[in-house]
């Protein structure tokens, strides 16, 4: 009895190990969310990819081109500028997987339909750290959609990008503000026409408590200062709930907090100075800023609600922040437009709408008039200047493919290309981040993280805003040290 | 503190006294204080526990990919859902899921398995010729080639990546298995020989000179010989192996892109937790499906396993 009880101990012992082991090697990966700018995290899973394995499991995806190859050559006239493709090949690398690239792929699907290229789309969450890589070796793909700037920036540096073909150009002069314009410029070198975008200074909140408690929407700053105190005083749940957690990205989303912040109280020109490093990044009046997001969300009055204290700012997902505000017990959550997917992953039953579950507003500025904005983009860079790949840039930066996009997502994208037609739009929070980005009176301001260099925008700043909460740190002192950490 | 004085007093003391049936030396009598010890109660338990301590977050990855609400698995740790009020929320919505047919994850599971085997079976076919050349064959310079080959494990992986793929595109193989093959054959290479080698030099010389004077050559010695000896050094780096290639992420993304011709389930797994990560109950019953092949590998091959886990790490 006993010697094989000891003969099976080493044995289970193993096994479990081995148990262990086997599940640290696939989850390791998890949780490393870029920060890219629109769309979709969603549980739904892929459907419709490149289906030419041997898949045996599904036999229903992947009907796109079947259905809109009836609809005839009335459907192809608009692709008929872009000529005749058949046989040639585009690949295409970017961030979007799952549902959020299936989408995608029925976007462009009509273009391969009609002009007979094929579009090949791979999609990763390790983009941003494998596309240097495979540039680096040769294997650059055609078409690379970058999450942000900076990396175009890295990209240009490599000398592999293409500018952008005089087609391109043209649709981002008639449909893009020239600021957009110019995020894609490096070096006074046209390169890369913006695709997606996103607005990402929203307050979401939910319709119904704020009916019962009787509060109304903030428009001015002073006005959501002191609504946050009346909630507080009300007792029933704290105002805010925050969560920058992100895995290895952890302290991002209070980046888009300090920018929304400087952008408000420091004003849109010193933002500009203070993005591109003219003002020092300690200057007195981001210290200002800072101190006003301090004295909303780094107060034991205001946070952390149902989850912790400001300490567990740091350590709560971002994905999962905003959720008391289902459960009742937190009143207020900042977060992008995009944020809209992350409910109805929660909870497939919960509506987002103005009178829906929940809801957004968008972040107050000083005044009622001033509409203050941060949002992202992402751009089209290529790495190739074959005509297949020049047109499929060219359709990539018209309206006619946004509109397709725009079809194709049930929730989730948005664009700054003027030309969509905004009817076409499926979810309301949608709609609300179109109306937001082609407002004229909106200033809009590039998140300021993704234009600064990489060991600030995706580094200190980062770790020193999850300081900030987690080890209590002085505003100053987290300034001092981004200061710092600025490349000479 | 005493123990030195006591185990040399015997020793010392030998020569005056008439030698006693059974001596040990040393050493031997280190092993088998080690072994008392090691095979004690306390010692038993104490593994037992460390053993459970390190399932816990399995365990709880287990749990987890058994809540079905996703609210729930969002705002609440996992050990909540084992108070019995909550034992409702136990459903299998995640595997369903996760199997089901959007996720393709057949397809993904045959990569793996496409990608799995040569790679396991090519280093182990090179490694066995050349750890019989290192052992039994005398040539110049053979032991600066072998600390060469071993000492070429120190080579991390990642600054390899580039100037591999370089080749891979120079020679067009990018994008296919091959690449996958040849990578983690070269990866696994130096260990495999190393392990190899110092098994293959454990065999009694004797037995194969007796070989050698009945008139064998160097291939039939390894196949009649040396290879039906090998057997639990072959199983055990065949698990290392296998384990190490199956749960693979990095490389796979790295050569072979993550494009379902190729991807290996891994590549699939993390991606099925959505672009901004929010979706983890998928992983965690994707973990589990992924984790049931390594499994009945580890259980069919660990009689060989425990055998082989000391191989060649000792020279007599």
């Amino acid at each position: 009895m006993l010697p094989t009880t000891r003969k099976a101990l080493p044995l289970l012992a193993v096994a479990l190990l081995i148990t262990g082991l086997s599940a640290c090697g696939d989850s390791g990966t998890d949780n490393t969310s870029s920060k890219s700018a629109t769309g979709a995290a969603t549980d739904t899973a892929a459907a419709g990819d490149t289906d030419t394995d041997t898949d045996t499991d599904t036999g229903t995806d992947n009907t796109d081109t079947d259905t809109q190859a009836a609809t005839g050559d009335d459907a192809c006239a608009a692709y008929a500028q872009y000529g005749d493709l058949s046989g040639t090949k585009v690949t295409v690398y970017a961030t979007f997987i799952d549902q959020e690239g299936s989408e995608y792929e029925a976007s462009w699907a009509q273009f391969a339909n009609c002009t007979g290229a094929e579009i090949a789309y791979e999609g990763s969450r390790e983009f941003e750290a494998q596309l240097p890589v495979r540039v680096e070796a040769g294997a650059a793909p055609d078409i690379a959609i970058l999450p942000q700037p900076g990396l175009l920036r890295t990209m240009v540096a490599t000398g592999q990008v293409k500018p952008a073909p005089a087609a391109v150009e043209a649709n981002v002069d008639q449909y893009w503000s020239a600021s957009w314009k110019d995020y894609g410029t490096v070096d006074g070198t046209f390169y890369a026409a913006p695709l997606g975008a996103s607005a990402k200074s929203f307050v979401w909140y939910s319709p119904a408590m704020f009916a019962d408690a009787g509060y109304s929407i903030p428009t001015t700053w002073d006005e959501l200062v002191a609504l946050t105190e009346q909630i507080a005083a009300d007792g029933v749940a704290k105002p805010w709930c925050v969560g920058i957690e992100s895995g290895t990205a952890t302290g991002w989303p209070a980046t888009d907090w300090v920018e929304d912040m400087v952008l408000r109280f420091a004003g849109g020109a010193n933002y500009d100075k203070w993005v591109a490093h003219e003002i020092p990044f300690n200057d007195p009046s981001i210290v200002t800023s800072l101190e006003e997001m301090g004295a909303l969300i780094h107060n034991e009055d205001y946070v952390n609600a149902g989850i912790g204290n400001v300490q567990s700012i740091a350590a709560e997902p971002w994905t999962d922040a905003g959720y008391p505000i289902v459960d009742g017990t937190c009143y207020l959550h900042r977060a992008a437009s995009f944020y809209q997917t992350n409910w109805t992953t929660l909870d497939p039953e919960l509506t987002v709408g103005e009178d829906g579950d929940v809801w957004a507003f968008p972040l107050p500025g000083l005044t009622a008039d001033s509409k203050p904005t941060i949002g992202g983009g992402d751009f089209v860079a290529a790495f190739s200047d074959r005509p297949e790949v020049q047109a499929f840039q060219a359709f990539l930066a018209s309206p006619e493919w946004a509109n397709a996009k725009a079809t194709a997502t049930p929730q989730g994208w948005v664009t700054a290309n003027s030309g969509l037609d905004a009817s076409l739009l499926q979810s309301p929070m949608d709609q609300l981040a179109f109306s937001v980005l082609a407002d004229p009176g909106v200033e809009f301001r590039f998140d300021g993280s993704d234009l600064m260099p990489s060991e600030v925008g995706a580094g200190s700043f980062w770790t020193e805003m999850t300081n900030y909460f987690a080890q209590d740190k002085s505003p100053q002192e987290v300034l001092d040290a981004i200061e710092a950490s600025w490349p000479k | 503190m005493t123990s030195p004085t006591t185990a040399a007093r015997p020793t010392s003391a030998a020569p005056a006294k008439a030698p006693k049936p059974t001596r040990l030396t040393r050493a031997e009598r280190r092993a088998v204080t080690a072994k008392n010890r090691l095979t004690s109660r306390t010692a038993s338990g104490l593994a037992l526990v460390i053993a459970l301590l390190w399932t816990v977050p399995t365990f709880g990855l287990a749990v987890t990919s058994f809540r079905g609400s996703r609210r729930q698995i969002t705002t609440t740790g996992w050990w909540k859902a084992l108070w019995p009020s909550n034992w409702g929320d136990f459903s299998l919505t995640n595997y369903q899921t996760a199997l089901g047919s959007q996720n393709k994850l057949g397809t993904y599971f045959v990569n793996s398995f496409v990608v799995t085997l040569p790679s396991v079976l090519i280093p182990i076919t090179l490694a066995l010729l050349a750890a019989y050349a290192f052992a039994w064959i005398d040539f110049r310079g053979r032991n600066i080639l072998f600390i060469a080959v071993f000492s070429l494990q120190v080579v991390p992986i990642q600054v390899t990546m580039i100037p591999l793929l370089t080749q891979y595109v120079n020679w067009g193989l990018n994008g296919t298995y091959w690449v996958l093959w040849l990578s983690h054959a070269m990866f696994g290479l130096p260990l495999a020989i190393f392990l190899l080698h110092n098994f293959m030099r454990e065999i009694p010389r004797e037995l194969v000179e007796a070989a050698r004077v009945d008139g064998a050559g160097h291939v039939q010695v390894f196949l009649r010989v040396i290879l039906p000896l090998m057997t639990p050094a072959i199983a055990s780096f065949a698990i290392f192996q296998f384990l190490w290639v199956w749960n693979d992420l990095l490389v796979a993304l790295a050569f072979a892109g993550n494009t379902p011709e190729v991807a290996p389930l891994t590549a699939r797994l993390s991606d099925m937790v959505g672009s901004r990560g929010s979706a983890w109950h998928l992983l965690s019953a994707g973990a589990f499906i992924s984790m049931v092949v390594p499994l009945a590998v580890f259980l069919a091959l660990q009689r060989f396993f425990v055998r082989g886990l000391l191989a060649g790490s000792v020279k007599g």
